[in-house]
């Protein structure tokens, strides 16, 4: 199985702990994940100010891994959003706008040809790897640990581009990856909403608001750790969690994992190989709760 | 003058500019509502931030005062995090409107210092967080690849852009 990996902006800066454990799991299932060097930015985080450019954005992303005949994985669920938004924009939809986009991808050398599929790496994990294949590679019981699950937005939404994947309302599968660890996963108010990370450059009070309701929640929940999937809610609730604990005077020392890593843990994999020394939130408490 | 008349003056004057402002949005669903208020009730930022209130954001439009819209400070609190869209009733495309309110309010230079430099930085480097040699230190230290720390397509995909909307 194999698959152009789609790292964005964040995660080679930010969040070489998500991409480190992703490789690691990736390599234990046997998923070769392709590096391509020319990928950009996915686009998002403009698409407010200039759709348009942003979408130019995702098609030549698109237009890369057509070329290179590959599938698309990625790890941001906003990457995930942007990407397949495009995609199934100009795959399904509307001929004229390819013809556009491709006439702007004229002088790059390249064309979009309207199929490419992208899909985040848990939902590869889910529909092509499958639960059953994954339990095997587990070699930890991390029974002792509760943990709660953050989806966030794009992972599921808008749901009409991601093909009746999940339920947005009722979201199952991050659960169903986390319980194969054996892990207790638990519930909290608040599960399905936003981490605030896209109006951090507009209102940061807001936007920690925000982080700081779902922190709350989860803390109050007695959960170890939250684990989440995409790098913007990661520096929201770990790269953040300081900022929060001292602007608003609470106190929470929660973990924030990654699925990888958690998954990672699971299967034996070393801490350091997992990133695990580079969350901002120590995790050394954490580890005394895992079988050697 | 006539209250009768003036009033159906105003009225028409109204419509015409909402329809007009409807057409240059795509926002003919808006006229859809029928103000159930899930949007505003499903909004994680209005929770936090009255202030910012979707359906009142969609009524405003609606009725001729988008200028007022385009030049709040509330606009830019939307997250894009598409819980109005999914669960209208109506299927009003709630989070795509407030992207295309977003994306006139930038034009007409009404976007907040971080979200103009949010695309700058890319308009140069391609990227949110430009990688530079420092970066790929680290990374090869971490055992990852190494990845470009400059991006000409960008500037090219922009500038072709640039010119045919000239
Ligand atoms: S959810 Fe839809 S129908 Fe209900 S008030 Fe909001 S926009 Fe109107
Ligand atoms: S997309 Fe914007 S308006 Fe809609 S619920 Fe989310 S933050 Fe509120």
């Amino acid at each position: 199985m194999k698959y152009a990996l789609f790292l964005g902006c964040t995660i080679p800066a930010r969040a070489r702990n998500y991409e480190l454990s992703a490789r690691r799991v990736a390599e234990t299932l046997g998923i070769e994940l392709i590096d391509v060097e020319r990928f950009v930015c996915c686009g998002f985080p403009i698409k407010s100010s200039k759709q348009f450019s942003a979408e130019l954005l995702s098609a030549y992303n698109l237009a890369l891994a057509s070329e290179a005949g590959l599938e698309l994985c990625t790890l941001c669920s906003s990457c995930t959003s942007a990407l397949t938004e495009v995609a199934h924009e100009l795959g399904y939809k509307d001929e004229s706008q390819l013809a556009a986009v491709n006439s702007h991808l004229g002088p790059l050398g390249i064309q979009y040809s309207g199929r490419v599929t992208v899909r985040h790496f848990a939902r590869i994990l889910i529909e092509d790897i499958g639960l059953e294949r994954i339990r095997k590679s587990i070699t930890k019981d991390l029974s002792g640990l509760r943990v709660a699950v953050h989806y966030g937005c794009h992972y599921l939404k808008p749901s009409d581009i991601y093909g009746g994947f999940d339920q947005p309302e009722e979201p199952t599968t991050l659960e169903e990856l986390v319980s194969l660890t054996g892990a207790e996963v638990i519930d909290y108010p608040g599960k399905k909403k936003c981490c605030g990370g896209p109006v951090l450059p507009v209102d940061e009070r807001v936007a920690l608001s925000l982080a700081k309701e779902k922190l709350d929640a989860v803390h109050e929940a007695g959960a170890d750790l939250l684990c989440l999937v995409c790098p913007f809610c990661s520096v929201m609730y770990d790269g953040n969690q300081k900022g929060i604990e001292n602007e608003f005077g609470v106190n929470y020392g929660l973990p924030v994992l990654y699925l990888t890593q958690l998954l990672g843990l699971a299967m034996g994999l070393d801490r350091k190989a997992l990133g695990l020394n580079m969350n901002v939130v120590k995790t050394k408490d954490l580890m005394k709760k895992i079988p050697e | 003058m006539n209250s009768e008349s003036g009033k159906h003056r105003v009225r028409a004057k109204l419509e015409t500019r909402a329809q007009e402002l409807t057409e240059r949005l795509e926002l003919q669903s808006v006229r859809s509502c029928y103000i159930c208020r899930t949007c505003t009730s499903s909004c994680p930022v209005t929770f936090i931030d009255p202030r910012f209130n979707p359906l009142a954001i969609l009524r405003m439009v609606l009725y001729g005062k988008i200028e007022e819209v385009l030049n709040s400070d509330f606009l830019w609190l939307c997250t894009s995090c598409y819980s109005c869209q999914e669960r209208c009733p109506q299927e009003i495309p709630i989070a795509d409107i407030m992207t295309k309110l977003k994306n006139k309010a930038f034009k007409l230079g009404n976007a907040p210092v971080g979200v103009r430099a949010q695309m700058d930085i890319i308009k140069k480097a391609g990227r949110t967080y430009p990688l530079d040699d420092f970066d790929n230190k680290k990374r090869a230290k971490a055992g990852l690849p190494e990845l470009p720390t400059s991006c000409d397509v960008v500037k090219t995909l922009f500038e072709s852009e640039t010119e045919s909307l000239k």
